[in-house]
């Protein structure tokens, strides 16, 4: 029985066979029910049956031919697997396989990597806490400490040339000079808006890790901030779950009178977030041909609802007839909110096929870019008249500065979109505009770390 | 023959497993021993077995292992468990059981044909 299918050789006068059932398996392997394995026991049989039928005096296209019509119909073979396996028509992310893929390092190696890195960003960030006593050094230094380590991974991961590293080492140490050595007044506004800005210069040093050096090419960039989106999405998820093993370990530790508290600030948070942070980072990159991404879901979710809170908003700006409290509170408001407006329409321009045609969609992105500038606008004409009675602050240049940046970046996003839905303009075109602007963001914040203290006296 | 779906989907177990009972093979070679016992008779689609034996291999009542086959590729085979033998038994009595009462009611029903009709059992029926 089972001798005769020794005829069947690899190579040799059945190459064509050879070619068909290839072409069979990568058909098979389409059903997402039927796994790798499955299909090796399936080609096994097939190459059995041939073997007989060519043994019965068929060629071979005719063997194979009646071989797979035998096989059945596979979409209802597919439905069986499925009915036995229903986990497999869920994508399982399996962060460190059994079997190694040939060619890449072991997972398990990667997994080493990423948990040291975690935990010497924790120790970083622990050392920080007890060598800066005051509050504001530490907000200014824990982020600081933690970039290194997550730009380590992708050094790591993507083998970065060490020119590269070593071109980068020369801004971040500035950026710890210019944070560390400026004679900053404790409790003023300049020392909490460097603190606030750095982080966002770090992150683009990170970024230029993360594209292996080729900061300047356009695709690279958008890689680098789906990879935020999703890392933020993750590190929300990762934070969620921390958050409710702390609250159950403190509830059970409390009924035998031991507050966590004390070891939470010192010891539990240190760790927790650059580790969070760190983690998030490589789960984001090993789901990244796996899972789809969530952000851009969440932007089809949110836009929609975004542009009534913003429709609505507007009617009842104009409609109070002037705004009662114009303060920087109002200025940093409308910055988040244009912001959250430029992520809604980053993620999904992100996302979208660049020759798909326009649709409803993008002209409801329309809606919300031009609602959410006609917000900006009615807040923004108040603002100055007010910032011309009562003159300039650190906090409100930096508001204002960061609000014309929003508007600028929306403003023609809004007007390639228009273009786009008109057929004037390729989709491309808005993708290439979000990607070039993003960087201008990090100059900015640069501007704001190193001029501000300076020009404002450091209060 | 064409057999109906679900007299396929009943039998296809306790088959494979008295197969198994043979000794160890692997998917093919069952079906062509399938092939052969019916004398060509039953033919199953064959891409069928595989979810079957998967569900076997679930409830415990075969064990699989990779293996080699002789051209050098990789090939799963089955053997029986001792839950799968206890399964078998259980399931011979109640195919046994069933082969029985057929038996007997078509023997019946073929002397009822050849004998002539009788209406009081109709009646007591009613």
């Amino acid at each position: 029985m089972a001798g005769q299918e020794e005829r069947v050789e690899p190579a040799g006068g059945h190459g064509r066979l050879e070619t068909q059932i290839d072409q069979w398996r990568s058909y098979v392997q389409r059903h997402r029910a039927i796994s790798p394995a499955d299909v090796d026991e399936m080609e096994d049989h097939l190459r059995g049956r041939v073997a007989d039928l060519t043994a019965t005096g068929l060629d071979d296209d005719e063997a194979f031919l009646v071989a797979v019509r035998r096989m059945g119909n596979l979409d209802a073979v597919s439905r069986e697997f499925a009915r036995e396996h229903s986990e497999r028509l869920w994508k399982q992310l399996v962060l460190v396989p059994d079997e190694p893929s040939e060619g890449s390092a072991p997972a398990w190696r990667e997994l080493a990597v990423v948990l040291a890195l975690a935990v010497g960003a924790g120790i970083a960030v622990k050392v920080a806490l007890a060598a800066f006593d005051t509050d504001s050094v530490l907000l200014r230094n824990v982020p600081l400490m933690t970039a290194p380590f997550l730009a380590g991974y992708f050094v790591w991961k993507r083998r970065v040339s060490w020119r590269v590293v070593a071109a980068l080492l020369v801004p971040y140490a500035l950026l710890a000079v210019v944070l560390n050595v400026y004679p900053y007044v404790e409790n003023g506004s300049t020392v909490v808006l460097a603190a606030v800005h750095a982080p966002v210069v770090l992150w683009a040093l990170v970024g230029v890790v993360y594209v292996g050096g080729r900061w300047r090419a356009q695709d690279p960039r958008m890689d680098f901030a789906r990879f935020t989106g999703e890392l933020v999405v993750y590190v929300t998820l990762l934070a969620i779950g921390g958050g409710v093993l702390l609250g159950l370990t403190a509830a059970t530790l409390s009924l035998v009178g031991v507050d966590i508290e004390p070891a939470m600030e010192s010891w539990i948070m240190p760790f927790a977030v650059p580790g969070a942070v760190v983690v998030g980072a490589w789960l984001v990159e090993a789901k990244q041909d796996v899972v789809e991404n969530i952000a851009p879901v969440l932007t089809r979710v949110f836009t929609p609802l975004t542009t009534v809170m913003l429709l609505v908003t507007l009617v009842v700006l104009l409609g109070a007839g002037g705004l009662a409290d114009v303060e920087r509170e109002l200025l940093i408001l409308m910055d988040a909110i244009l912001l959250l407006v430029l992520c809604l329409l980053l993620y999904s321009v992100s996302a979208r096929d660049s020759l798909a045609r326009p649709g409803w969609f993008d002209g409801l992105q329309l809606v919300l870019v031009a609602a959410a500038l006609a917000v900006d606008a009615v807040a923004l004409t108040a603002m100055l008249t007010r910032i011309a009675e009562f003159g300039f602050s650190p906090n409100k240049v930096a508001a204002l500065g960061l609000n014309l940046l929003l508007l600028v970046h929306l403003a023609r996003s809004g007007l390639l979109l228009l273009g786009f839905l008109r057929e004037r303009r390729p989709f491309g075109a808005l993708v290439r505009w979000q990607t070039r602007f993003l960087p201008v963001y990090a100059v900015w914040a640069a501007f704001v770390v190193v001029a501000f203290g300076p020009v404002f006296g450091f209060a | 023959m064409r057999f109906d779906k679900d007299l396929v989907a009943a039998s296809a177990t306790p088959l494979v497993l008295g197969i198994l009972a043979e000794g160890e093979s692997y998917g093919y070679a069952i079906l062509k021993r399938v092939t052969e016992l019916s004398g060509g008779r039953m033919q199953w689609t064959d891409g069928m077995l595989y979810p079957l034996l998967h569900r076997l291999e679930r409830l415990g009542l075969v064990v699989a292992t990779w293996g080699t086959s002789e051209a050098g590729r990789r090939r799963k085979h089955y053997a029986l468990t001792a839950a799968g033998r206890d399964a078998l038994a259980e399931r011979q009595e109640q195919w046994s059981v069933v082969a029985d009462v057929l038996q007997q009611v078509w023997r019946s029903a073929q002397q009822a044909a050849q004998a002539p009709a009788r209406p009081a059992v109709a009646e007591g029926w009613a």
